[in-house]
């Protein structure tokens, strides 16, 4: 049977074409101002991408925050329930799942079966999302792309005293001004987001194996510094931000089943 | 004196409150704490005061729902059991989460 | 034209006015105790001197990088004219968040209690709430007819809600902070809140409303009435009892204030004397009792 999953994200839609639980083909468009629009259009090139005819596509289900604003698909499951599901197929040996997007951190725990047991999210705060590294990355000026490898440079551990995205931006001004090494500014932004991203998992409990999904994942200078809060080591996938559209497209399949 | 020391966002209100015609100044609440939240500040609030106040850090109270985490019901703590609050003979300590 | 462009986005909206009084009545040579107080906040630094419990001069500057040398800035410029020197002044209270970095200080008190005595003196032995909004960080204050604080609560964990997210705003949309208030009344109907709490969202929500072809005016209302609305949320805790003051320099933008007087039903009251100067003010005031104190002491 084949699926598809639309994830709405604040600032990318992500579609995944599933063939019998294998991905057939996957798309990434910046949402921009119309999410309908941009879901339409990363679904077309998804399916171009696996040379399926829209026609195949049994089931369409969407997630993430603009869900609601696809209006291609069938039904909508929550980045959650995408998330605790797209594990169950990955990584059933997960219990603990974060995921960082754009504008939302969620940790999650999930019982390996596809069913979620608790979950946490950010209180709709930049500091807890990749909109931290992003608005940091501008401080810095640095390409957002090379701030991961540009804080595995760093020599030394400086704290950030700010929690707001805002307030951290002055700060990273501040420090420039001092003359800080940027290896060591970009280690301390990371250091930063991964330290609340481990306070709220550690509200719903962690339990290993721990996986990290969101698009934040991509940045390996955010995955040592959440590997030295956690200390244990992370499940990784190659393409961590359509995780949430496999789940939805496997939640497709389920539920087309009958 | 009411002292509100935290903040409220999106998920809720954090603070934790002293009561200072309550805190007589002993300082037991300080070593208490698993996580140094709580100092002893001189009282600037009132010019002829010569006993210290307990306060929040200030490294703390803007995080304070993380900082307070380990000793919250999510970690099996029942609330008038928290190390602060049974610290205060005085009661002067209460939290509002 | 692309040059213009550029040219434009050089403008520091966000900017506003630093100033400097001297009261034409007061002459220090004829008073008796003389003290200072100097605010050392994390956007901007006040300075002020008193003759005898009366507002003698004042200077408000923006916070530079280093605190002893924007207090030692506020202070040259209050003094700058007055004959008056550093050495003639009895006491000195630093306040603010930099309130430990003031070199010439005789002492240095949290700014909750000198916010509370200087909205005393300001709005007189009535004011009850002391709403003081300033560059990072937003406070309300409960005090007696003495200015004695009774109950406080300080929020300064992010950024929604005070000077600094209305800096953003300024900037990205290209208006001077000083003409926002005014500015956000230009609508034909009051535009829905922004939704976002979050000042970095707010700012995405913003540039999205500007693209969908609001005016500015419009983006401007929806924030300030959301900024209003946010003061508001966090001033439940402890309550507004009557009567009540905004001080700081959020108590300048009539956007916020009047939205804000607005949503909780009571009028704020209004001083002559320059809202961004109430720490100040309070810190001098505590610097005179400490000189008289410690004159009878000795």
């Amino acid at each position: 049977m084949i699926t598809a999953g639309v994830d709405c994200g604040a600032k990318n839609v992500k579609v995944v074409v599933l063939e019998d639980g294998e991905v057939r083909g996957k798309a990434l468009v910046l949402a921009g101002m119309d999410t309908g629009a941009a879901a339409a259009e990363a679904l077309r090139r998804a399916l171009q991408a696996a040379r399926i005819g829209r026609d195949r596509v049994a089931r369409i289900v969407a997630t993430g925050a603009g869900r609601e604003e696809s209006r291609l698909s069938d039904a909508a499951v929550t980045e959650v329930g995408a998330d605790a599901r797209a594990m169950a197929h990955l990584a059933p040996a997960v219990r603990t799942v974060i995921d960082v997007g754009a504008e939302e951190g969620r940790a999650i725990r999930v019982d390996g079966a596809g069913r979620v047991v608790d979950f946490a999210i950010n209180e709709k705060c930049a500091a807890g999302a990749g909109a931290f590294t992003e608005a940091m990355a501008r401080a810095l000026e640095v390409p957002i792309e090379e701030l991961g490898e540009l804080s595995m440079k760093s020599t030394q551990a400086i704290p950030m005293n700010a929690q707001c995205a805002v307030f951290a931006e002055s700060e990273v001004v501040g420090l420039v001004h001092k003359k800080t090494p940027k290896p060591d500014m970009a280690r301390a932004i990371h250091d930063a987001i991964a330290d609340r991203i481990t306070s709220m998992a550690r509200r719903v409990g962690i339990e290993e194996r721990i996986a990290l999904v969101g698009g934040v994942a991509r940045n390996v200078g955010f995955v040592r510094s959440l590997r030295e809060d956690l200390q244990t080591d992370l499940v990784l996938f190659p393409d961590p931000e359509f995780v949430g559209a496999i789940g939805a497209a496997l939640v497709a399949a389920d539920t087309a089943a009958g | 004196m009411q002292a509100n020391y935290g903040y409220k966002d999106g998920a809720g209100e954090f603070f934790i409150t002293i009561d200072t015609e309550k805190c007589d100044g002993c300082g037991d609440c300080v070593p208490a704490c698993p996580q140094h939240v709580l100092v002893m500040i001189e009282n600037e609030f009132d010019l002829d005061a010569e006993k210290e106040l307990a306060a929040v850090s200030a490294l703390h109270t803007k995080k304070i729902k993380y900082s307070c985490g380990p000793c919250k019901p999510a970690a099996g703590y029942a609330i008038e059991d928290l190390p602060c609050v049974r610290a205060c003979a005085a009661g002067a300590i209460t939290h509002s989460w | 034209m692309e040059n213009a462009v550029q040219d434009q986005k050089k403008v520091e909206y966000w900017r506003w006015t630093e100033s400097r009084w001297t009261s034409p009545d007061l002459d220090w040579r004829d008073g008796g105790v003389i003290s200072a107080g100097v605010d050392v906040g994390s956007v901007s630094t006040q300075a002020v001197v008193m003759v005898d419990g009366h507002l003698y001069c004042s200077s408000s500057m923006r916070t530079g990088s280093d605190s002893p040398e924007s207090a030692n800035n506020a202070m040259s410029w209050a003094l700058e004219g007055t004959g008056l020197t550093l050495d003639r002044i009895h006491a000195t209270v630093g306040t603010g968040y930099g309130r430990v970095n003031v070199p010439f200080a005789t002492r240095a008190i949290t700014e909750i209690a000198c916010h509370a005595r200087g909205g005393n003196f300001m709005y007189g032995p009535s004011v009850r709430t002391i709403l003081d909004m300033g560059g990072q960080d937003c406070k309300a204050i409960h005090c007696d007819e003495r200015g004695k604080v009774s109950a406080f609560l300080m929020n300064d964990k992010c950024a929604a809600g005070t000077g600094r997210g209305m800096e953003v705003f300024a900037d990205l949309l290209g208006v001077h902070i000083t003409e926002v208030g005014e500015m956000s009344f230009r609508v034909a109907e009051e535009p829905p809140p922004v939704s976002s709490t979050c000042v970095v969202f707010a700012k995405s929500e913003a540039s999205g409303l500007l693209r969908k072809g609001w005016p500015k005016e419009k983006v401007l209302a929806a924030y300030c009435s959301a900024m209003a609305h946010r003061v508001v949320t966090l001033l439940e805790r402890i309550g507004v009892e009557k009567e009540f003051a905004i001080t700081g320099g959020i108590a300048k933008n009539v956007g916020v204030v009047r939205r804000l007087a607005k949503e909780i039903g009571i009028e704020p009251l209004r001083s002559d004397m320059d809202a961004q100067l109430a720490g100040a003010i309070g810190a001098a005031l505590f610097a005179k009792a400490l000189h008289e104190k410690s004159a009878k002491g000795a």
